[in-house]
């Protein structure tokens, strides 16, 4: 499949910003296009593609690429091969940038210097952002941009990425037409950029001794805080308490105006139904339409919470030390720490985890993690465990401090991250014989996360998940109404009307599959509206209840119903089913979109039903077994 | 003595065997067979002949993977990763 290719803010001449992972890229080109930015995918992989537009002062209009951060022009990840095509004017559908700004981080001239070298010799237009200059200050370092620019024979501006206006320089340079005029030097030199990398760290230290930048002065300040945060015993203590506050953040804080957001679905739902005529155009629109987006949008706000925690810790420096610490744990399953931050996302919802799986080098590593990733137990599940624990588990307290309840509900977490592990740990026995995995993952000195960079990073990601969650979910609501609405029931027909569904008669056949695992026909056929999102399926049991129920017998809550109507075994059954079913269709579009092709959804969605069934079957049976069928 | 000298110019002493705080500087990376891009992906990292280096604390338990300083910059290396790198004593910086 080939993907057609968008080339955003058309026309114009093309700058490309390159620099270090870590170098203050990102917040310079925030800095440079404000909110003038499109977010996309190379042609062909899954890499993001950052590109805005930047006015000069005298108004000459600017395409900007933020090129993925690169140590070295030998790429070793797909992001880093991106940067390496893009600039050898390889990449498909993607023109050789007219100018490349090398952003170098003022506190790290070493490191960033020598990618410069390389970067010159591609013969390219070039000149040099001198970035983090306050904290270079800050140090005590500090570089003459006018000798330095002469050292390295291309221009040389000062630039502060997290202060506005720091980059005013920069733009006043744009304008000098020089600048974008190849040196007849270098112009079209078929020669290798690439040299020996100690030929080009010799060059680089002799021209720093030469300013006087040779000292080697550490940040004495990130220095002490990892003292802290990579403390044997303190650091895996703050990571737990780091991980205890998000979790707590996302589902305490997110708890009211997620509640606003339900009550003004049902305030719409409410009054475009009072509006529109009875008939199957207002069941559309209220039970599908309105309901379908309520049921995407009820989840931004944990979104919104989870994203900032993690765009904070990853601005701030602490995630990789996160990755760092649970390195150990992760290498026994056969993954490595960089694994964490997708799976941890996934706790909200998988998507943006799997989403954040990019991340991850080692293909093998990133494919078991998007396998894993819906084994985590995220938010939309809580609804469900939440009707079934107050409907069956008793309120009781055990040993007087722990409550049974939330013991239950603390049980079902455990149970995924522990299925998700036992999976990882088996494909490790399979498919990790023999592999290599790097690590060599950089530790970035510490910095205060700015407000604007946290601002921008959490609109993208949550413009990204509404965007492609929202469809897909809309799309599959108004599927699902239509299955559950369609065909209508005979005239004078007893019973509810989702029986004669196409729905319900899908349910029926399926309550045959799901018989021996203790379902009645009443879940099976609120399985499949569960389909589009895991909580859809807690309003479509009240759906086949409340219309199988006659009168004003709809008013009644569902939980005593259900607590009647089945047995606890049953009810058991249902939680592990959860756990572990692969139930929301997004997520197998996601990793569809993700790996680009339908071998690893069909593969994952394989895997976790069979998962799913053998736990229920177990537990079903263990569970009458000890006479909880009755 | 005269031997224990010639064994370490052979066998050069690695920085997974260096101990937390220690400073060296790198001699020469020596990438494993099964992973030869190693080498160059340690060098573009920084571990390059003459660079300071020095362990700045491991993980537990085992001791892997390890926190280790290059130049100005700071990795989270693999014990595997971390024995490719070869270590001189730092007196020898000044020497060359």
């Amino acid at each position: 499949m080939t993907e057609a290719v968008v080339h955003l803010y058309r026309g114009g001449p093309l700058l490309a910003l390159v620099g270090n992972p870590n170098c203050g890229k990102t917040a310079l080109f925030n800095l440079l296009t404000g909110s003038r930015q499109k977010v996309a995918n190379y042609a062909g992989v899954t890499v993001e593609r950052k590109e805005g537009k930047l006015t000069t002062p005298a108004g000459k209009a600017l395409r900007v690429l933020d090129l993925p951060g690169t140590y070295s022009l030998h790429p070793r990840s797909p992001d880093e091969r991106v940067t390496h095509d893009v600039l050898y004017g390889r990449a498909i559908g993607e023109k050789r940038p007219d100018l490349v700004v090398c952003v170098v981080d003022a506190t790290n001239l070493r490191r960033s210097l020598r990618l410069l070298l390389a970067v010159k010799r591609l013969g390219l237009p070039c000149m040099v952002a001198l970035n983090m200059v306050d904290l270079a200050q800050a140090r005590g370092v500090t570089v003459d941009a006018e000798a330095l620019a002469r050292e390295l024979g291309v221009p040389v501006v000062r630039t502060v990425g997290i202060e506005g206006g720091g980059d005013a320089a920069l733009r006043a340079t744009l304008d000098e037409a020089a600048l974008w005029r190849r040196s007849s030097a270098s112009a079209g030199t078929g020669g290798p950029a690439i040299q020996a990398t100690g030929a080009d760290h010799d060059a680089v230290r002799s021209i720093l001794r030469r300013l006087g930048l040779d000292e080697l002065i550490p940040h004495t300040l990130s220095d002490r805080i990892d003292r802290m945060v990579l403390h044997p015993v303190l650091g895996p203590l703050l990571l737990a308490a780091v991980l205890f506050l998000i979790f707590q953040a996302v589902f305490a804080w997110a708890s009211a105006p997620m509640d606003a957001i339900k009550a003004a679905t049902g305030w719409l739902g409410a009054t475009v139904g009072a509006i529109l005529p009875d008939g199957w155009l207002r069941s559309l629109v209220v039970d599908g339409v309105i309901a379908g987006a309520g049921g995407v949008v009820v989840f931004l706000p944990q979104i919104v919470i989870l994203f900032f925690f993690i765009l904070v810790l990853e601005e701030s420096g602490y995630l990789p030390r996160a990755a760092f610490l649970l390195d150990r744990l992760m290498g026994g399953v056969g993954l490595s720490g960089r694994s964490f931050i997708p799976l941890l996302s996934s706790f909200a919802c998988a998507i943006p985890g799997i989403m954040a799986s990019r991340s991850i080098a080692n293909p093998r590593d990133r494919l078991v993690t998007i396998m894993i990733a819906p084994l985590m137990t995220c938010s939309a599940r809580l609804p469900v465990y939440a009707l079934l624990i107050g409907a069956f588990i008793p309120r009781r307290n055990l040993w007087g401090v722990l409550e049974l309840q939330g013991l239950v509900l603390f049980g079902l977490y455990a149970a995924g991250i522990a299925g998700g592990l036992a999976v990882a740990w088996i494909l490790k026995r399979f498919t990790a014989r023999g592999q290599v995995r790097t690590l060599m993952m950089e530790l970035p000195t510490y910095h205060m996360p700015t407000l604007r960079n946290i601002g921008i990073g959490l609109w993208q990601r949550v413009a990204i998940f509404m965007k492609r969650v929202g469809g897909v979910i809309l799309v599959l609501t108004i599927l699902l109404w239509f299955l559950a609405s369609f065909p209508v029931p005979p005239i004078g027909a007893t019973g509810p009307a989702i029986e004669h569904s196409l729905a319900g008669i899908l349910g029926r056949a399926l309550a045959v599959v799901f018989e021996p695992i203790g379902f009645n026909w009443q879940i099976s056929i609120a399985l499949v509206p569960g389909m589009a999102a895991r909580e859809v399926a807690v309003s479509a049991l009240g759906t086949v209840y409340a219309l199988s129920a006659t009168g004003n017998d709809t008013a009644l809550a569902l939980a005593p119903l259900i607590a009647q109507d089945w047995s606890l075994a049953t009810a058991l059954s249902l939680l592990a089913w959860y756990v572990f079913a692969p139930q929301c269709l997004s997520t197998l579009a996601t990793v569809k979109r993700e790996t680009g092709g339908w071998t690893m959804p069909l593969i994952v969605a394989g895997y976790l039903f069979s998962l799913a069934y053998l736990a229920s079957f177990v537990t079903y049976r263990v569970a009458s077994a000890l006479g909880a069928a009755g | 003595m005269g031997f224990h000298v010639l064994s370490l110019v052979t066998e050069p002493m690695s920085l997974a065997d260096a101990a937390v705080g220690d400073v060296f500087v790198v001699s020469h990376v020596v990438a494993p067979s099964g992973a030869p891009q190693w080498a160059q992906q340690l060098e573009d990292i920084g571990f390059i002949a003459g660079e300071r280096v020095a362990v700045m604390a491991r993980g537990v338990p085992g001791g892997d993977p390890l926190v280790v300083r290059v130049g100005l910059s700071t990795f989270a290396l693999r014990l595997a990763e971390a024995a490719c790198v070869r270590l001189a004593p730092l007196k020898t910086e000044t020497a060359q």
